[in-house]
C-alpha cells in the first residue's frame, strides 16, 4: 500500500494490506501475528508497523511516499485461505467490497487491456 | 465471451467479478468494459492489488471463493471460455500489420492453454462446491499460492510506487521505479507488460499498448532491459502459463 502519512489506522491497514489489527495481534483469517507495538491516537507508526508484520517499507521522497510491500512471514502470498476484504472501484469510481458477495460464490477474474 | 459464462454461473447462485489491472484505471479498462456490455462488478486496480494480496504475476488469472468467504482455488491461470465447435482459422491480413505486430502474433499463437480442462473443473466446482475434488483445502490453498520472498515483497512495493509515479506524470521516477520492480520479480508478466504498456511508440499506431517494445527506428531510447518479444522468446510462449494444477 502506499501512504504519505507517518501513521496508519486499523481501518486503513486492513483496507490495503488485507491485515485486519485484533486482540490476538495482526490476523488474516485464523492465523495471527502477535503485534509487540503500539497503537497511538495517530495509528501505527509506518516504520515500526513494516517491521512487525516482517512488510518492506520503500520511501520515495520525490512523491511523498511511502509503500508498504505484503509481508513475507507466511512465506507464501497468502497466509490463510480466508480471502482479504478486496475493495476497489468500479468505473462510475463506487468501491466494491468483496465481502459484499457473501453467501455466493466468486470467480475473481483477473485482466488487462494490454 | 466472458458474459456467456457469467451468466450461466450467475443462473446458479455465483458471480463473476472482473478486476482490470492497469495503472491508467478506468481511462485503460473502460472501453474493453464498455465494449463487452458486462453485468457483472467490473472492478478497476491502479496499483495492482490483486498481486499484494493474491499473488497474481500474470493475466488472465482467476482465484475461487466459496460461499463463506474462503478461497478454495489460488491465483491460477484462467483461459477464457472455450470456442464451441472447431478451433478458429488463423488469422488473415497479417501481412498488413507492421512487422513486430506480426512477430507478437506468431509467439502469441504457440502459447499453450487448456481451456476445456480449466472450465469442466470449474463448473464442477460451480455445481458441487465444497464436494467437488477442485475444492482445495484450506492448508493447500495456502501451499499452492505464490511462495514469497524479500525480493519480491520490495519488488511489489516498488511497482506500487512505479504506478503512481506513472499516473502522476513523473516518467523517470516510474521507469526508475518499475525497473526495481522488474529486477526483484523477474517472473512477473504483469509487472512487465504494465510498464511496457505505457511507453507510447508512434510507430505502433492502433496496437499501442500491445507494441511493448522499442521504436524500430530509435531502439536505444527503450528504457528497460526487456520488452514483451524478446521475453516471450528467451522463456519460450510454451511456458508462459502454468499448466492447471487439478485436484
Amino acid at each position: 500500500m502506499l501512504t504519505h502519512t507517518t501513521h496508519l489506522s486499523k481501518a486503513d491497514i486492513q483496507a490495503h494490506t488485507g491485515w485486519e489489527i485484533k486482540p490476538e495481534g495482526a490476523c488474516q483469517g485464523d492465523w495471527c501475528l502477535p503485534l509487540s507495538i503500539d497503537e497511538t491516537d495517530a495509528g501505527y507508526e509506518v516504520h515500526a508497523l513494516a517491521q512487525a508484520l516482517h512488510m518492506p517499507l520503500v520511501e520515495e521522497p520525490a512523491l511523498g511516499l511511502k509503500a508498504l510491500g505484503p509481508s513475507v512471514i507466511a512465506g507464501h502470498a497468502l497466509a490463510s485461505a480466508k480471502a482479504p476484504d478486496l475493495a476497489l472501484p468500479d468505473l462510475d469510481g463506487n468501491i466494491v467490497r468483496l465481502s459484499h458477495f457473501l453467501g455466493q460464490k466468486v470467480v475473481l477474474y483477473a485482466w488487462a487491456p494490454y | 465471451m466472458w458474459q456467456a459464462l457469467r451468466e450461466t454461473i450467475h443462473a446458479k447462485g455465483a458471480e463473476l467479478i472482473t478486476v482490470g489491472l492497469d495503472t491508467l484505471g478506468a481511462e485503460g479498462c473502460a472501453p474493453a468494459i464498455q465494449a463487452s456490455g458486462a453485468k457483472h462488478p467490473a472492478l478497476i486496480d491502479t496499483h495492482h492489488q490483486m498481486a499484494n494480496l493474491f499473488g497474481v504475476v500474470n493475466i488472465p488469472q482467476a482465484i475461487w471463493i466459496n460461499e463463506q468467504g474462503v478461497i478454495v482455488r489460488p491465483a491460477e491461470s484462467a483461459p477464457p471460455p472455450p470456442v464451441p465447435g472447431d478451433a478458429a482459422p488463423p488469422p488473415t491480413g497479417l501481412d498488413a500489420l507492421p512487422e513486430r505486430m506480426q512477430q507478437i502474433m506468431v509467439e502469441a499463437s504457440q502459447i499453450q492453454s487448456d481451456p476445456e480442462t480449466y472450465h469442466a473443473a470449474l463448473m464442477d466446482w460451480i455445481d458441487r462446491g465444497d464436494e467437488s475434488d477442485f475444492a482445495l483445502s484450506e492448508a493447500e490453498v495456502v501451499a499452492r499460492s505464490r511462495p514469497q520472498s524479500d525480493d519480491r515483497a520490495r519488488g511489489h512495493a516498488h511497482f506500487e510506487l512505479a504506478s503512481e509515479a506513472a499516473r502522476q506524470g513523473q516518467k523517470d521516477l516510474a521507469i526508475k521505479h518499475f525497473r526495481a520492480a522488474h529486477a526483484l520479480v523477474p517472473d512477473s508478466w504483469t509487472f512487465r507488460r504494465q510498464a511496457w504498456s505505457l511507453e507510447s511508440v508512434d510507430a505502433a499506431g492502433p496496437f499501442a499498448r500491445f507494441w511493448q517494445g522499442p521504436h524500430p527506428d530509435h531502439p536505444e531510447t527503450w528504457p528497460y532491459d526487456g520488452d514483451w518479444l524478446s521475453d516471450i522468446r528467451a522463456e519460450g510462449p510454451a511456458n508462459y502459463y502454468d499448466p492447471f494444477s487439478g485436484e
